[in-house]
C-alpha cells in the first residue's frame, strides 16, 4: 500500500537527551574490534585535539535509528515494519561524538516514494548536543518490501 | 582534529591499507549488544530462514562500521571523517562455524575536495561478492 505523501516534510518533536558514555563508547569500539585509543584513553583523545574519548563514525546510528523509531511506528503512517530492510546510510559530521554529550534527535521524513510496490523512506535525523550545537546529521533510507500476493 | 596523513602527500589514486575483518557468529551476538539491534535475523538462523534469507546474515551497520575503519586507521584520527555513506545491497552471510564470514575492504581517494578534505571511495565485498555500493567517505586530511 502507497505510503500518504502528505507526510513528506513532517518534522517529529525531538527525542529525550541520549547521554554518551564512555563505557558505552568502548563497549562499541569492542565489538568492531576496533583498537583505536581514542575511542578509550582520554589522553590519546586530547592529543588528537578531542575534549575527550570520541566514538566510532557509526556509534550515533543507535540514537538515530531509535529516534526515526517515531516515524517507523506513527500509526497515521501506517509502515509494515515487519517489511522494513535498510537500504542506504549517510552521516555527515560536524563534530565527532565524544563521552559527555547529551544528544537529542530530531527526525523529518524526507521523502516517500513508491518503486515496484516497495515503500521507500527517507528519514533524516539532527543530532543536537546539551548546547543546541549541531553534532552530526543521519539520512536513513527504509524500504519496506511489497507484501507478497496473497 | 589531526590526521597523520598530510592533504599535499595524496593524489586521486592513492590506493589506502586494505583490510579483512572477520565475522562469527559471536561477533554478530556482541554487536547486537552493544548497537541495541537485536533483530534475529542476526542471530536466529531459524528466523533468518523463514523470512528468506540463506542463513543469519551480519548487521549492515556492522560492516558500514568496518568499512570506515579503513578510512580512519590511514588517517590516524576517526574524528577527522566529514561525511560517510554506504548502500546495503547485499547482506553478509555468516554460517554458523568457527570461521563465519570475511569482510574484505580496499579505499582509494576519488577526488581531492576543499578545505584539505578527500572523498575515499571504498569496496567491500564477502565471499567474492561486493555487499556495499556507493560506499564514500570525506576525510579531512593535515
Amino acid at each position: 500500500m502507497a505510503l500518504d505523501q502528505s507526510f513528506v516534510g513532517r518534522t517529529y518533536p525531538p527525542t529525550e537527551p541520549y547521554e554518551v558514555g564512555r563505557e558505552k563508547i568502548r563497549e562499541f569500539a569492542e565489538a568492531v574490534g576496533d583498537a583505536n585509543p581514542a575511542y578509550t584513553d582520554t589522553e590519546a583523545a586530547r592529543a588528537l585535539g578531542h575534549p575527550d574519548v570520541i566514538a566510532p563514525p557509526t556509534f550515533v546510528f543507535a540514537i538515530t535509528f531509535k529516534a526515526a523509531g517515531q516515524v517507523v511506528a506513527d500509526p497515521q503512517l501506517g509502515l509494515d515494519y515487519s517489511r522494513v530492510v535498510h537500504g542506504d546510510q549517510k552521516f555527515a559530521y560536524n563534530r565527532p561524538v565524544r563521552a559527555g554529550d547529551r544528544l537529542t534527535v530530531t527526525s523529518t521524513i524526507e521523502t516517500i516514494r513508491t518503486m515496484a510496490g516497495n515503500d521507500i523512506l527517507d528519514i533524516r535525523g539532527e543530532v543536537h548536543d546539551q548546547d543546541g550545537e549541531h553534532v552530526v546529521t543521519a539520512w536513513t533510507k527504509l524500504v519496506a518490501r511489497a507484501a507478497e500476493e496473497a | 582534529m589531526t590526521a597523520k596523513i598530510s592533504y599535499a602527500d595524496v593524489e586521486v589514486g592513492t590506493e589506502l591499507p586494505a583490510q579483512t575483518f572477520p565475522a562469527t557468529r559471536a561477533t554478530l551476538v556482541q554487536y547486537a549488544g552493544a548497537s541495541g539491534d537485536f533483530n534475529p535475523i542476526h542471530w536466529n538462523e531459524r528466523f533468518a530462514k523463514e523470512v528468506g534469507l540463506p542463513d543469519v546474515i551480519a548487521h549492515g551497520m556492522f560492516t558500514m562500521a568496518e568499512a570506515i575503519r579503513v578510512v580512519t586507521d590511514w588517517a590516524g584520527d576517526p574524528g577527522a571523517v566529514v561525511e560517510y555513506g554506504v548502500r546495503f545491497t547485499r547482506p553478509v552471510v555468516v554460517p554458523d562455524d568457527d570461521k563465519g564470514a570475511v569482510i574484505e575492504v580496499s579505499g582509494k581517494v576519488a577526488a581531492k575536495l576543499d578545505d584539505n578534505t578527500v572523498r575515499v571511495d571504498l569496496v567491500a565485498t564477502s565471499a567474492g561478492q561486493k555487499v556495499l555500493g556507493a560506499s564514500r567517505a570525506v576525510v579531512r586530511l593535515a
